[in-house]
């Protein structure tokens, strides 16, 4: 398991990574390493789907761009939530937990599925 | 509203989207190389191996760099948009607290814009856009020259028509409709009362040339044009909403027209108005079908209208009708009257648009080009006012300036300022120019066509948009341009008004107010000029009194078996009616005629003086027909010499005529045309002339006069009969007892309108006094706009200066002299303009020159009056603040710079 790859599902990228700026502003690298970091080394976010996704965050107004310096003063673009952003990933959060919770139920299933429900 | 993160930073280092991507993504593959060298590989290593997970650095630069262009362009977008709102507000905020200064720019622009926007209208509707006709281009008009001879000079004959609809081949289809229409002359009868109708005759394949479609039903089949076919009839929409309520089930009823049942086989839609396009200021009811068989025997009688095949020209048509034309014949009957439409009055063919509005032509560019010149003077109007604001607020813009602001800006702020108040006034005058439209699209009597069709359409919109914006950059710029030029020190320093900058803006306000007065100059010589015309128009003696004379439209049966008893019995029916209707209280005279001058009229050929024989060059005109009573002359207020008709002038004795002047003085040159005789064809006996009439102008008011003939009801028969009525009363108090006398005599007499005389005069003479009446407004508004101009300039450069004045009065000047300077310098400013605008209405005369009416474009009087009411206007104008700056008490002058 630790190996494997998961792919990501549509759009779940863009949760994730708001998520990670929900404690302040952070750099791309940063945004990879919270996600890595977070999931125990399972989901590995690659440079090339990470960039723009942030970009399109920032497109779409729901996260913020700025110049700024990293921890060794290298000069580094950090990004930030805006209001809009925030509110979208409360949504997101809670649209997935729905989401993840029904889809537990039903394969945490016990019993067979009752006769008139095949028929 | 808080400034963007982003917005600071791509200020201080400007935009560089490339370049933001290619750093971001060095930086991450730093900072992976920096990771795995803390984990022990070494630098080389580290570097190979980052940029090997890093895969594609190219693909996602290339992804990044368009994402980021993008953004960009939408954030430069947004940074534009976000200036010209923030501009916006500021320059409502500034406008609502200038009060005064907005109101008086909105209404100058909602006049400017109300009288452009209108006019386009019209001009949209009468010249620019087609006629409301599918493929209206391919119409063609079909006609003889105009001439002299009326109606009958520009029609044909039903032989003829046939015979050219036959021979021609560029044609789809030629169709016509019966040119000598009457108004009323039909009567609609319901629940036994008679309401008089104006119905056309057409051709019955009228409205498939046209291209125009029933709303309801169906238009005429071929067969109902048949003689003694069954009658049908098609409703003009107004007529059906007015006359059946607008019953949708009208198709198929019988109605009762004349006294007949009729079958309503269609009704017309809305858009088609018959009136609008081929008789304007004149309504038309019903649209029966044209007997051409019927009208075989009656001479010239249709007006014809072609449609052009897909591939003919008008050049081609041209080119055939003249090789067709000889071969027509007047009547099949008589081989001699055949190719008597050749030579002198050949075919001339127009295309139906050119023949509906190309008379309009000029009349209108000139109305355009006064709009033009309003909206110019009212732009130099604002310009002028926004500059003394501009003044007054020289230091508010030195500040922006000095705290940063670019000149473009400044200029871009003033702009939108303008254009903030050029959009208002647009919308108020885009609403004045609406009620001016409707009220204008109701003027039916108003003789010019296609009015009903005038309304403000999508075209007229963007017109209003594209005049507000030019309007907008017509009078910020000036202003806009003078403040950013400004110097901010100069401005900053300034004290106050007596300045270097105010005196600057005073001398391009004096030379902006001299262009206005010199504009106003060419609409007053303009609005003089066709003023003047009109007067001399309205001076024309019409050989006839059309004041305190009414006309109202009889009926009659004289059916009989041959002409003799018929004429007798129709001379003993207008007898009766004149008599009866003679002895009203109040009526001077009356007298009946088949037509009444401006009206319809024919000819019946060429009669010539006994004796005499014409060379075949001689060019004989054909008079004009009336055939009339005795004492319609004294009803009509004509002047004749010899004498009237008299009942007792019947068919058994000598057949009598009188002639006009005209007529007269051709026939006979140089002697007394009373007692000669005329012969009219080789079988007819002798037609003595008993006397002569002065010329009466019976087809136009402005044009030459032709001939005109008059027989008496007696001996000739008319086409239709019009009671005239002279009376001391307002036609109105007759109205009902003329009406009641006429049914007692006969019950089924129609309530026909008595309209008086004079407005038939003045439906021909509406053009001009439409024309005429418009330009004199403009005129009146630039005059206005002018003198607000003077009067803001003077007012402004009195105020600035309050302190000199106060010296000079300190020093000893007199109140007199004071206000002497005043109106002086008012004097001067206005005399340049009037100079430049002299020589400017010299050469724009000549391009009105061919509206004109006896009046030359250099009249003297015109421009006299124009110099002196100009001066006068200047001299109020300057008058006001001459006075102010005569009280200027000197002591608080110098106290309070």
């Amino acid at each position: 398991m630790d190996t494997a790859k998961l792919e990501f599902f549509r759009g779940t990228l863009d949760v994730l990574i708001l998520k990670a700026l929900v404690w302040g502003p952070l750099h791309g690298y940063a945004v990879t390493n919270f996600i890595r970091r977070q999931s125990e080394d399972a989901l590995l976010v690659e440079e090339g789907t990470l960039y723009p996704a942030l970009w399109r965050l920032e497109s779409k107004g729901l996260v913020d761009a700025e110049w700024g310096l990293s921890e060794n003063n290298r000069k580094a673009k950090f990004y930030r939530l805006t209001s809009v952003g925030r509110r979208r990933l409360r949504q997101e959060v809670r649209t997935w937990e729905a989401y993840a919770a029904a889809v537990a139920k039903v394969l945490g299933a016990t019993r067979p599925p009752l006769p008139e429900e095949i028929g | 509203m808080t400034l963007p993160t982003w917005r600071r930073h791509s200020r201080l280092s400007g935009a560089d989207p490339a370049a933001d991507v290619k750093d971001e993504l060095r930086f991450h593959l730093e900072a992976k190389i920096d990771d795995l060298v803390r984990q022990g590989w070494n630098p080389e290593a580290a570097r190979s191996e980052a940029e090997r997970r890093f895969g594609d650095v190219r693909a996602i630069e290339e992804i990044g760099q368009t994402m980021g262009g993008k953004m960009e362009r939408r954030r430069r977008f947004s940074e534009y948009w976000s200036d010209t709102v923030h501009d916006a507000r500021y320059a409502l905020r500034t406008l609502r607290r200038d009060r005064g200064f907005t109101a008086v720019a909105l209404l100058i622009l909602a006049l400017a814009v109300a009288a452009n926007i209108s006019v386009f209208s019209v001009v949209n509707t009468l010249l620019l856009r087609p006629l409301p006709f599918p493929d209206s281009q391919r119409l063609v008009w079909i006609a003889p020259p105009p001439q002299t001879c009326g109606f009958s000079c520009s029609t044909y004959s039903a032989d003829a028509y046939d015979a050219f609809r036959s021979l021609s081949r560029s044609y789809a289809d030629v169709t016509g409709y019966e040119a000598f229409t009457v108004e009323n002359n039909y009567s609609f009868s319901q629940n036994g009362d008679s309401q008089p109708a104006t119905a056309i005759e057409v051709i019955y394949n009228f409205f498939q040339v046209l291209g125009v479609r029933p709303e309801l039903g169906r238009t005429f089949a071929p067969e109902e044009a048949l003689q003694n076919a069954h009658p049908v009839v098609l409703l003009a929409d107004p007529y059906w909403r007015r006359q059946f309520a607008a019953d949708p089930s009208i198709v198929g009823k019988e109605i009762t027209l004349n006294g007949k049942p009729t079958t309503v086989i269609g009704v017309l839609p809305a858009s088609f108005d018959f009136g609008a396009v081929f008789s304007p200021g004149k309504r038309v009811d019903l649209i029966v079908p044209l007997s051409l068989d019927f009208e075989r025997n009656w001479g010239n009688i249709v007006t014809m209208l072609g449609r052009l095949k897909p591939d003919a020209t008008l050049g081609q048509a041209q080119a055939e009708a003249y090789l067709v034309v000889p071969h027509l014949c007047w009547s099949n009957k008589y081989p001699q009257s055949c190719g008597q439409y050749a030579g002198k009055d050949t075919m001339q063919l127009r295309t139906l648009k050119e023949y509906v509005s190309g008379h309009l032509h000029r009349s209108l560019i000139v109305l355009w080009a006064a709009v033009g010149v309003i909206l110019l003077i009212a732009c130099v109007n604002l310009s002028n006012l926004l500059l003394a604001r501009a003044a007054a607020r020289s230091k508010e813009f030195a500040i922006r300036g000095a705290l940063g602001a670019s000149r473009i800006r400044i200029v871009g702020q003033l702009l939108v300022e303008s254009l903030v108040l050029s959009c208002g006034g647009s919308v108020l005058g885009l609403g004045l120019a609406f009620g001016l439209l409707r009220w204008l699209a109701h003027q039916g009597s108003l003789a010019l066509p296609l009015l009903g069709a005038v309304r403000i359409d999508g075209q007229a919109l963007v017109w209003t948009v594209c005049i507000a914006v030019l309007a907008a950059f017509l009078f910020g710029l000036v202003p806009g341009l003078r403040m950013a030029a400004g110097n901010l020190q100069e401005a900053l320093k300034d004290s106050g008004p007596g300045a270097g900058l105010g005196r600057r803006h005073e001398r391009i306000r004096a030379v902006l107010v001299a262009s206005e007065v010199a504009l106003a100059c060419v609409l007053l010589v303009g609005a003089g000029l066709l003023l003047r015309s009109f007067m001399k128009v309205l001076d024309i003696d019409l050989g006839f009194q059309p004041d305190r004379a009414a006309s109202i439209r009889v009926e009659y049966d004289d059916s009989a078996p041959d002409a003799a008893a018929s004429s007798a019995k129709r001379g003993a029916i207008f007898r009766q009616m004149i008599e009866r209707v003679g002895a009203l209280p109040g009526v001077e005279a009356a007298g009946i005629a088949d037509f009444l001058p401006l009206g319809p009229n024919r000819a019946w050929g060429s009669p010539v003086p006994k004796g005499k024989v014409y060379d075949k060059s001689v060019s004989l005109p054909s008079p004009l027909v009336y055939v009339v009573t005795p004492g319609f002359f004294r009803a009509m207020g004509m002047r004749i010499r010899g004498r009237d008709f008299t009942w007792d002038d019947v068919s058994t004795s000598p057949r009598v005529a009188l002639i006009n002047v005209s007529a007269a003085r051709f026939y006979w040159p140089g002697e007394d045309a009373v007692g000669k005789a005329l012969t009219t064809g080789s079988n007819s006996p002798d037609l003595n002339v008993i006397g002569v009439v002065d010329d009466v102008h019976a087809d136009n008011v402005e044009h030459s006069i032709g001939w005109q003939i008059y027989y008496p009801v007696t001996q000739e028969g008319p086409d239709d009969a019009q009671l005239v009525v002279r009376s001391q009363l307002p036609p109105a108090s007759l109205a009902a007892s003329v009406l009641q006398a006429l049914r007692e005599l006969n019950p089924k007499q129609t309530a026909a309108e008595f309209r008086p005389i004079r407005t038939i005069v003045d439906r021909a003479n509406s053009p001009r006094r439409f024309f005429m009446l418009l330009v004199a407004v403009f005129a009146g508004l630039g005059l206005l706009l002018a003198a607000l101009g003077i009067y803001g300039v003077i007012s402004y450069s009195v105020t600035r200066q309050t302190q000199e004045i106060g010296i000079r009065m300190a020093l000893g000047a007199s109140t007199g002299r004071v206000q002497r300077d005043v109106v002086l310098s008012t004097l001067r400013l206005a005399g340049i303009g009037l100079a430049f605008g002299t020589i400017a209405s010299l050469v724009s005369a000549r391009v009105i020159a061919a509206l004109l009416f006896s009046t030359s474009p250099w009249d003297a009087a015109t421009y006299g009056s124009m110099i002196v009411v100009l001066i006068l206007v200047a001299l109020v104008s300057g008058y006001l603040p001459a006075r102010r700056a005569s009280r200027i008490d000197p002591m608080t002058a110098l106290r309070n710079p």
